[in-house]
């Protein structure tokens, strides 16, 4: 109900508001990507629990990839991950060709620089869902060309 | 067939809980940013008030309602319509002041307080002050300069949550400067 609209705006001004309070600087950018991925975990982690509480026991680390992708990606952002690839050796890419996040910002190159702002929340919900189904990883995204992305999944074996 | 019709209306309910928790990890972040409870209230504000300047056109675009022509018909539209649309719920207009400038909006349960509980030490936390700056920012781009604040509030104890809205004045639109 509420709508996607409110979210994103919600977003945007999270990660202009994070931007404001710090200075210049890549130590600084650095810090501020850490704190919205770190927002992100605690987000996907709530939201994990609250989805996954009815659904079945998942079958393995694949069974559970393709969840997010599908289902979780589709409550969050509308629609499914586009294509996912894995090496099967605990690497996986998600790729979102109409990332909802960055479709009202451009489609092309343009702000492109600026891409990693607006990714480091999702990297920290895709990793806070993992990690509440008992998956420690490290997610990371890249931008070629807007609006399309890839989030990088490396599971880390403990 | 059923398990369809539940799996639709499961994930509405998610993407309402995306918003909430979203906002709380906002807020907790805000707090631990900012070491005082009115800095991270103003900050809120702030936030909300450039997330309603936006959210307006969203809003009039999605929502087709033509212009007010007074505050009970603004009220009206934003108790009915508005928080409708976004937040899934409709508050009550209560205590019209006599002048028809301020009302009441009360919600029975805000959604934004979903999981939330306040701890002792933030005890002038206005938790929900985004939406005073989003109700403020919005209605600004409509030409109308308001105030809004929380008066009562379920986190510190209150029935219910109550936003006191306060029409101050229309703001008329400033010609560029050199033309007549």
């Amino acid at each position: 109900m509420a709508d996607e609209a409110l979210f994103l705006l919600l977003h945007n001004e999270m990660v202009s508001g994070v931007y404001k309070s710090a200075e210049q600087g890549e130590v600084e950018n650095g810090r501020c990507i850490t704190k919205l991925e770190n927002m992100g975990f605690r987000v996907g982690q709530g939201l994990i629990e609250r989805f996954t509480k009815d659904t079945a026991r998942f079958k393995d680390e694949l069974d559970i990839m393709k969840f997010i992708c599908k289902d979780f990606w589709t409550t969050v952002f509308k629609k499914q991950i586009d294509n996912l690839r894995t090496n099967h050796q605990g690497i996986y890419v998600l790729q979102d060709n109409k990332f909802r996040l960055l479709t009202q910002m451009s489609s092309g190159k343009q702000y492109l620089e600026h891409a990693s702002k607006y990714l480091a929340f999702t990297c920290g919900l895709i990793r806070g869902g993992l990690s509440n189904l008992g998956i420690k990883s490290i997610v990371t995204a890249e931008v070629s060309s807007m609006p399309a992305c890839k989030f990088q999944v490396m599971i880390q074996k403990l | 067939m059923s398990r369809q019709a539940n799996r639709g209306t499961e994930s509405k309910k998610m993407s309402s809980e995306l918003f909430t928790l979203t906002y709380g990890a906002l807020v907790t972040q805000l707090c631990k940013d900012y070491e005082n409870d009115e800095d991270v209230n103003k900050q809120l504000d702030k936030m909300g008030y450039n997330i309603g300047v936006r959210l307006i056109e969203d809003f009039l675009a999605r929502s087709n309602v033509g212009r007010c022509h007074d505050f009970r018909e603004t009220a009206d539209v934003i108790a009915k319509v508005a928080f409708k649309m976004y937040l899934g719920i409709t508050p009550s207009i209560t205590n019209w002041s006599p002048a028809g400038d301020e009302f009441s909006l009360i919600l029975e349960n805000n959604p934004l307080v979903d999981f939330v509980e306040l701890p002792d030490n933030h005890s002038s936390l206005i938790y929900s002050n985004l939406l005073c700056g989003v109700l403020r920012g919005a209605l600004e781009m409509v030409q109308m300069a308001v105030e809004a604040k929380f008066v009562q509030d379920t986190l510190k104890g209150d029935s219910v949550t109550e936003i006191r809205m306060r029409f101050i004045r229309r703001i008329e639109d400033n010609l560029p400067a050199g033309e007549e």
